[in-house]
């Protein structure tokens, strides 16, 4: 499998376009939109990999787990299936919808399960913590079987090409979603393979990413004590995990998580007042393992959070804007101003800093915004695939 | 009985550069030199040089020079030098071969074949002249998660971190006795710790009192002689350190000859003088694990949980296991001290042959604690051998917290390793008490050493970092990925959790 040819490099390098936006007030909108944002950055990728995430787009189940599986063969997706009967009820399974699309070629079987756990007399160990062990399970032990989305009420579709023909590929335009990500890849040195481009998720967390981190060595090692194997090599994927333990299973703060992948100085520690001081040191000698050194941007999201954060000197682009129904990060200004009038404001966060945009406590993701409240009237092959618009 | 061993030394002398001043004669304890003043004549009793290039370096005409001895017995794969004259010696007195500093066999320096990384293109390598370059350590048992409440939306640490020590540096000076080395060296390297901010290592031999006022960076031994181990004593240190093996010397335990047991020193380790001071091999306390934990829990009990403690042990087969146990008995610091840790005394065989390089143990002991999942519950030192920079940055890529240097530390103090720091007679005033050669070293230029060696260092840790992307040491901490091995075969490479350069 290609997959091997990649496994040979610890980990890829990438220079990428990352683009997200959510509705706090959780009005939806199908994929067409993200679609021309990826399109617009298309430069900064090189089609070897492109996707997304979308949250709120199986809102007819959004208390199963749905898993998207991609499989090398159906040996593979047999061996994957009953692994999953284990551990879960299939209440619904099938091939993932798709179009034969330019610019896309070769993909895998792909196919998604809408899962129901079993309850099980082992209590020892949660429900999530027993998706994630599933997850892992697959995917290190079935050989031409990976998951690559197993949250609930969300998926990730991802796969070599540019974005934008991935996202028609995955007929993306079907799909309506309050929060979206999207992620176009430029790795200099790998090939393309599907379960490598971008989003990562595990659960409902789902990051898309531009960089490279030195610090993988040791991101990794230090979550692989946790019980996280990092099959895929890539600086993301240790991203996700490392999400996954401090918010959702040590139970920190966005903030908190900030501080750990990108810390302020000692010296600037050492200036804070007293109860700070404490909290932040402690959190630099506790996780400093996690700290993420080295250029990047990312955005990680949620069923309720999007977060935008750079690495503490801000090596990467990362703008910010919000409009009135959406708030956008970005790699660049241009794709937001493209897709929405009402962008008043845009600013670019400090390294280190992170922006989060939160789902309204009242909101309850069903209205459906119509695409009209966008700007883009011209059809997208009348634009271009190229540049931004001046 | 003749001797038969012939000098291991020449020593040559341009008669036409020499001005029969005297310095060399006056310069050498193994009394190489001699002057006859009426014959303006200097003469070289060759077979009592050992090599330390006093003489050489403080001859005022360079006149002298000191080589190898070209005289060999018959070329012989097996016979060397070495083993013939240690034969010799054997034969000539019928003890045991002593020797002084680290193991001087060629078995391989892995730190010699593995190389760094550095950044290219996609990732920007940092110049830390220009930016923020971090290299604050701290040692000490971390939790496995904190534990974090929100009061009035506020985040407040709730978790109470275990005692730690800050180190400005990596880097901290190895255990070295006073008695092994003069007091005058004791203040060179506590008063550069001072400086440095980071610490240094009273060794078995107690603390001398003067040296109180260094407590804050002061790592007070306890080993198995308990030489000098008193309530104060306890009560001075940052951090106490249980002696369990030292690299240099596997499985047996000190030896500080009765003629370097003069009044100060005596009364600093509490034993009378001109005794000889033995060190049990082992502790007589602890026979086995859970007699460890007993006397970590009473050093702690006894400085009230407010001081870290660390267990030294010799890089030996099983390291990993041993490692592993010593965690779990509560240690917060496991120091691993390799086969080319240095001593002051040690018999040859014992250093040249027990134990194992450092740098396997390191893989060895990081790759077990994280696979047990405690690697946080304690910080990892490695000793025995750091010659350099490169050295601390590979040690801590392979996994180290940071490092102990003694060697190096005595060797910016002017040693220059000619192993005879069980005589007594070192001619640079590290390893001797007698008040001739202590005077030679001055702890104010001893620590100005010692501070521009440490310096000197972390500004080249500092280069390398930033040439790899990394602004924060943390990030090279167990980072194996920043190692390639060159010339190593497969399971070497497998044990430093390594790849081949070019993979
Ligand atoms: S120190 Fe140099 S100049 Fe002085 S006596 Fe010795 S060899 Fe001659
Ligand atoms: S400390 Fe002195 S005696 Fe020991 S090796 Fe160094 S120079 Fe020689």
């Amino acid at each position: 499998m290609l997959r091997e040819a990649v496994l040979r490099d610890e980990k890829d390098f990438s220079a990428c376009s990352i683009f997200g936006m959510m509705s706090p007030s959780g009005k939806r909108v199908n994929g067409e939109p993200i679609i021309r944002a990826m399109a617009n950055m298309r430069e900064r990728s090189n089609g070897l990999g492109g996707g997304f995430a979308a949250y709120g787009i199986y809102p007819q189940c959004p208390d199963l787990y749905c898993f998207h599986v991609m499989f090398d063969d159906h040996v593979a997706r047999k061996q994957t299936e009953e692994h999953l009967r284990r551990d879960f009820e299939v209440c619904d399974s099938g091939p993932i919808p798709t179009r034969p699309c330019d610019g896309v070629e070769n993909p895998p079987l792909l196919w998604r399960y809408f899962l129901l756990p079993r309850s099980t007399d082992d209590c020892d160990i949660g429900e999530e913590d027993r998706v994630v062990r599933v997850v892992m399970e697959i995917n290190v032990k079935v050989d031409g079987a990976f998951v690559f989305s197993s949250g609930k009420d969300m998926g990730v579709f991802k796969g070599v090409g540019f974005p934008e023909d991935i996202g028609r590929f995955f007929r993306l335009e079907e799909y309506e979603a309050y929060l979206w990500t999207g992620h176009g890849r430029f790795p200099t040195n790998t090939q393309g393979w599907w379960g490598g481009a971008h989003p990562f998720n595990i659960l409902d967390w789902s990051v898309v990413h531009n960089g490279e981190i030195s610090s993988y060595g040791i991101n990794r090692r230090f979550l692989e004590m946790y019980g996280y194997s990092c099959t895929l090599h890539t600086d993301t994927e240790v991203v996700a995990y490392a999400v996954d333990l401090l918010l959702r299973r040590q139970g920190l703060g966005v903030e908190e998580m900030a501080a750990v992948f990108a810390p302020p100085l000692w010296s600037e520690i050492d200036r804070m007042e007293e109860g700070k001081r404490k909290l932040h040191a402690a959190l630099r000698q506790v996780y400093g393992s996690l700290l993420l050194n080295g250029p990047f941007s990312v955005i990680i999201s949620n069923r309720r959070q999007m977060i935008g954060l750079t690495d503490r000197i801000r090596l990467r682009p990362l703008v910010v804007g919000s409009g009135r129904d959406f708030d956008y990060i970005s790699s660049e200004e241009a794709p937001m101003r493209l897709l929405d009038d009402t962008v008043s404001e845009t600013w670019i966060p400090w390294g280190g800093e992170a922006v989060v945009f939160e789902l309204k406590e009242e909101a309850v993701p069903e209205l459906t915004v119509p695409i009209e409240v966008f700007r883009s009237e011209v059809p997208l092959a009348a634009r271009g695939t190229g540049r931004a618009e001046g | 009985m003749i001797s038969y061993l012939w000098p291991r030394f020449l020593v040559e002398r341009d008669l036409r550069r020499c001005i029969r001043c005297g310095v060399c004669t006056r310069q050498c304890a193994f009394e190489v030199h001699h002057l006859y003043e009426e014959e303006d004549w200097v003469y070289s009793d060759e077979s009592a040089c050992v090599g330390c290039l006093r003489c050489v370096t403080l001859c005022p005409t360079k006149a002298l020079v000191v080589r190898p001895n070209p005289t060999q017995p018959p070329p012989n794969a097996n016979w060397t030098t070495e083993y013939l004259q240690n034969i010799y010696k054997q034969a000539e007195t019928g003890g045991v071969l002593l020797t002084g500093m680290g193991c001087d066999k060629g078995y391989p320096v892995y730190w010699d074949r593995m190389v760094l990384d550095a950044s290219q293109v996609s990732n920007p390598s940092i110049d830390p002249l220009r930016e923020p370059m971090e290299l604050r350590t701290y040692l000490g048992a971390k939790p496995d998660s904190l534990e974090v409440e929100r009061v009035e939306g506020r985040p407040v640490l709730h978790t109470k971190l275990a005692p730690q020590l800050e180190l400005a540096v990596p880097i901290m000076f190895s255990a070295i006795s006073y008695g092994a080395i003069s007091y005058n060296a004791c203040e060179s390297l506590a008063r550069a710790a001072a400086e440095l901010g980071t610490f240094y290592n009273t060794g078995e031999g107690g603390l001398h009192r003067n040296l109180y006022r260094y407590g804050k960076n002061t790592i007070c031994q306890v080993a198995s002689g308990r030489f000098g181990v008193h309530a104060d004593y306890l009560e001075v240190a940052a951090a106490l350190e249980i002696k369990i093996g030292q690299g240099a010397k596997p499985g047996i335990g000190g030896h500080l000859p009765g003629e370097k047991v003069t009044g100060e020193i005596s009364r600093t380790r509490m034993i009378p003088r001109g005794t000889d001071a033995l060190s049990p091999a082992p502790h007589h306390d602890i026979y086995s694990i859970e007699d460890l934990a007993q006397l970590v829990y009473a050093l702690k009990e006894a400085t009230d949980w407010e001081k870290p403690v660390s267990v030294k042990i010799a890089a030996v087969h099983n390291s990993a296991a041993i490692a592993s146990g010593i965690v779990r008995a509560g240690a917060d610091i496991v120091v691993l001290d390799g086969i080319r840790g240095g001593t002051g005394a040690a018999p040859t065989m014992i250093r040249d042959n027990v134990g194992i390089p450092v740098e396997l143990a390191l893989a060895a002991v990081d790759d077990r604690l994280r696979r047990e999942g405690i690697r946080n519950r304690a910080s990892l030192v490695v000793a025995g051998g750091i010659r350099c920079s490169a050295d601390v940055v590979k040690a801590i890529a392979l996994g180290a917290d940071a490092v102990y240097i003694g060697t190096a530390a005595l060797v910016a103090l002017g040693c220059h390793v000619c192993q005879r720091c069980y005589t007594g007679k070192c001619n640079w005033g590290i390893a001797t008490q007698d008040p001739r050669l202590t005077r030679r070293l001055n702890p104010d230029v001893g620590a100005r050493r010692l501070v521009n060696l440490v310096r000197a260092w972390s500004h080249e840790i500092m280069e390398m970092l930033g040439g790899m992307g990394i602004n924060a040491i943390e990030s090279l901490r167990g980072n194996r990925l920043k190692l390639r091995g060159v010339g190593l075969n497969q399971e070497e490479l497998e044990i430093l959790g390594i790849r081949h350069a070019g993979r």
